[in-house]
């Protein structure tokens, strides 16, 4: 067991883990912040993904003891009021079926909307296609991209 | 009068207008104050107790019984109710209602049934609550009902213009006797129901509130992963656990019956441990591998046991006098209904009672199972319901809850047990594995006098549907199942058995209207003529609806105008509804791809649009997606794919445009959470054939030499 002090979501958390402990169990076991969903544990299907220094990547691969200082963003804290654009683009669009793979979504989108803000049709697929939805919502994420791509 | 009306009346009074349905306002009791405030609102921990209850300030409190797994029925049931209601949607809050089955009837999520059942139930829960609000309005005014008119929760009484709202009037109202036979509105009175009306829990989700159960937790619960057999037909021999309880955070590693749980204080430190589990297996059943599948469908195909399902005329004569016979055989893979959210659940086994909570399709009966299991009575039994992240038929299994409830009663204490992914693919259930073969006589005009189907399936119960298209419009037909028993568990997946019937059967008459020279569409409506005017036996179908979904896919999709895409057609029935689709195949790098898919749906009334499109969209690409690429094979009773990097889920570039139409009839709603799903791989095979020439009869199509064209 090591201590740990994270930077999640401007705010520093402090919890013990061990090293190799993967950020999403982390968040989820430790600190209550559940919005990051276990889907498959082998980086294969984006449910956990979430942001360190704005970039996406997969919680479930991701060692608690690689996190350093880097700034986490979860769901939880893309924005205080659930109102960031692409969340704002997610409500607007309905897309939710489940739902349960919407987080990962979402926050695959915001991190790829602040390298690209005008993004082609194309490179949405390409940006998205590592995100596993079951329920099959694939039309309304890529509009919802699409949208929310307009308010940024 | 009014303040004596007892509560036992009004329940009495509101089971005759609602045939059984709670529905009512929750009256704490005759001496409530005027704040009838739902309990979980308020935060004052009182129990649910009905559909819907209206604070002194407006709230309308809607409870949505059903289990929730993205049909979208937290916000499809409450609409209807707020319809009838004259309801201003923006003031209705929707909660998930616990299992009670006093209060709630099928609390159950399957067979597309929810809409159906409830419709009117709903609707007159609504309207009549709305009746009361409206007499006690009047009552107040000391004017006649019939001068009041309700909207937007607010009463008015038109010809002074004075105003009651909703709130003001709750506490009166519910002193009324409950009216009987109270009218519904006319369909073109419908503000909410056919609209687009969005997602009620649209705000938690993208927010990442906990909704799920793998996000339940409580004080002192702790964590578990079970070790089940690698393989099925094996059983455990032995355990030696020594290494894995000296592991970090372990509590405790027990064996029951042929499970090993290992209990911890995090999901990563039982998932760890879990790996240094020293294991023994033995052979209990069978051992099968997909090869011994095949060999046996060949031997149950040609066997001369089969169960005769349905039987009309004399097939033998037909065949025998037949111009033409068209013979082929189809297969489909075993696959696991792979919701995103893996299996999971919480339960705590005290002295004085159980406390269950999580994702189950049918509440009841893991409650059912439970207290079997456990030796006590159901209503000991507590079962809270979390969001389902996905079910497909999965969670209408009642194992994983069960055994979370087991393994509680012997740690005695509260545990969450969760799935991984490895679990839930390779230790869990499946769509059954099938192969078909069809047979089809013409006579010398290419009329199809003769239809024999045998479908042979790997526990699958019955694979046929033997009353649906085309039963009815030919003379001569025979269709028979054969199952084997296999220790490989299989469960309902989406659309059961149609899943893949339909591909198989609407493909296979696509080969026949073919060998008859007739147009796919039109040799369609010419059987459902003849189905309609002079049917053979019984049918479960209407033939008019589906020639009313044929003909609207054949108009919105340009049915035979195009010439630089190939299409395909399919029509299906199943839950009560009828879906008729066009796929159009391109060749890219000399490989068939789907561009676009057209859908004309008949499922009666749509409630919401937006949810409706989601269920046919969604649907739709379930069906592509595992018609294309997704395939469970077994080696030595092992599963050989167990997790995403092996098993291919369609993902957003495989996805082709949908066009969704629905057939406006106003009949009453029947079901739409899976009949969009079954003619999806009929329609890609057929517009495939049209491109390519190739019949692609096995799913999943992706291992067919059409795609294995080495591309430019
Ligand atoms: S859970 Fe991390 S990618 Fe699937
Ligand atoms: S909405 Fe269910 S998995 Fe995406």
């Amino acid at each position: 067991m090591a201590t740990y002090k994270l930077q999640i979501n401007g705010r520093t958390y402090q919890t013990e883990a061990e090293p190799d402990t993967p950020l999403l169990w982390v968040l989820r076991d430790n600190l209550g912040l559940v919005g990051t969903k276990y889907g498959c544990g082998i980086s294969a299907c984006g449910a956990c993904t979430v942001h360190v220094n704005g970039q996406a990547i997969r919680s479930c691969t991701y060692p608690v003891a690689a996190v350093g200082t880097s700034k986490v963003t979860t769901i939880e804290g893309l924005s205080a009021k659930g109102d960031h654009p692409v969340q704002q683009a997610w409500d607007e669009v309905d897309v939710a079926q489940c739902g349960y793979c919407q987080a990962g979504q979402i926050m695959t989108a915001a991190a790829f909307l602040k390298t690209n803000p005008k993004p082609s049709a194309e490179e949405i697929e390409n940006a998205m296609h590592g995100n596993i939805c079951r329920c099959g919502a694939y039309h309304r994420i890529k509009e919802a991209v699409k949208l929310a791509s307009t308010k940024i | 009068m009014a303040s004596t009306t007892s509560r036992r009346d009004f329940l009495k009074m509101t089971a005759t207008v609602g045939g059984g349905l709670l529905l009512g306002f929750h009256w704490l009791e005759a001496e409530a104050e005027a704040s009838v405030f739902n309990a979980a609102l308020s935060g004052t921990g009182a129990e649910f107790n009905s559909y819907l209850s209206i604070s002194s300030d407006n709230v309308i409190t809607i409870f949505s019984p059903n289990p929730e797994l993205g049909q979208n029925i937290m916000t499809s049931f409450p609409m209807i109710v707020a319809e009838e209601l004259e309801a201003d949607w923006t003031k209705v809050k929707v909660l998930q209602a616990p299992l009670d089955t006093k209060r709630f009837e099928r609390q159950v999520t399957g067979g597309s049934g929810a809409v159906p059942h409830s419709w009117k139930r709903l609707r007159t829960a609504g309207a009549t609550a709305k009746q009361m609000l409206v007499q006690a309005a009047a009552k107040r005014w000391n004017v006649s009902d019939t001068e009041c008119k309700a909207e937007m929760g607010v009463v008015t009484h038109l010809a002074s213009g004075r105003k009651l709202s909703y709130g003001e009037l709750a506490a009166d109202a519910a002193a009324l006797p409950a009216p009987q036979d109270v009218k519904l509105k006319d369909r073109k009175d419908f503000k909410l129901i056919g609209k687009i009306v969005k997602n009620v829990e649209n705000h938690n989700i993208h927010t990442g509130k906990p909704l799920y159960g793998l996000d339940y937790s409580k004080p002192g619960m702790l964590f578990a992963m079970i070790q089940r057999p690698l393989a099925f037909g094996k059983k455990l021999k032995s355990v030696d656990s020594t290494a894995a309880k000296s592991m970090p955070g372990i509590v405790d590693v027990v064996k029951f019956k042929n499970n090993v749980a290992v209990v911890g204080k995090s999901t990563w430190q039982v998932m760890k441990a879990r790996k240094a589990l020293k294991l023994e297996y033995e052979d209990d059943r069978a051992i099968e591998s997909s090869a011994d599948h095949d060999r046996i469908f060949s031997e149950l195909m040609d066997g001369d046991k089969a169960t005769v399902r349905r039987k009309d005329g004399d097939v033998n004569a037909a065949f025998q006098s037949a111009a033409k016979v068209i013979k082929a055989e189809y297969q489909c893979p075993f696959l696991p209904h792979n919701p995103m959210e893996p299996m999971n659940f919480f339960a705590h086994v005290r002295e004085d009672g159980v406390e269950l909570v999580g994702p189950s399709q049918t509440p009841g009966s893991a409650r059912a199972e439970t207290a079997k299991l456990l030796g006590i009575p159901e209503d000991k039994i507590t079962l809270e319901l979390t969001r389902l992240g996905g079910g497909f038929g999965r969670r209408l299994m009642t194992d994983y809850v069960v055994e979370a409830a087991e393994l509680s009663s012997i740690i005695k204490a509260p545990v969450k047990v969760i799935w991984s992914r490895e679990d839930d693919m390779a230790g869990g259930y499946y769509r059954p594995a099938v192969r078909y073969r069809f047979e089809a006589a013409l006579d010398d005009k290419g009329n199809m006098i003769g239809y024999k189907l045998r479908g042979v399936g790997i526990n699958a119960g019955n694979p046929t549907r033997e009353n649906n298209f085309p039963s009815g419009a030919v003379d001569n037909l025979l269709i028979e199942s054969v199952d084997h028993r296999s220790p490989i568990s299989t469960a309902p997946f989406r659309a059961p058995i149609t899943n893949f019937l339909a591909f198989a059967e609407q493909a296979f008459l696509d080969e026949v209207a073919q060998a008859a020279g007739k147009d796919p569409v039109q040799f369609r409506l010419d059987l459902l003529q003849r189905a309609k005017s002079n049917p053979v036996g019984a049918i479960r179908y209407n033939p008019d609806r589906m020639i009313g979904v044929i003909n609207l896919a054949a108009e919105k999709s340009g049915w035979g105008q195009k010439k630089d895409v190939a299409q395909g057609f399919s029509v299906y029935f199943s839950h009560a509804s009828y879906v008729a689709q066009v796929a159009e195949v391109e060749m890219k790098n000399k490989k068939p791809s789907v561009k676009k898919i057209y859908a004309a749906t008949d499922c009666g009334e749509v409630i919401n649009l937006s949810g409706a499109r989601q269920q046919v969209l969604g649907g739709i690409v379930d069906g592509l997606g595992h018609a294309m690429y997704s395939y469970l094979t077994f080696k030595d009773g092992a599963a050989e794919q167990n997790n995403f990097h092996k098993y291919r889920l369609i993902r957003m570039k495989e996805v082709p445009e949908i066009e969704a139409h629905f057939v406006d009839n106003g009949i009453e709603p029947t079901g739409l959470g899976e009949p969009s799903l079954p003619p999806t791989g009929g329609a890609v095979a057929n517009a495939i054939f049209k491109a390519t020439g190739k019949r692609i009869r096995n799913q999943p199509f992706i291992n067919d030499e059409v795609f294995k064209v080495k591309s430019v």
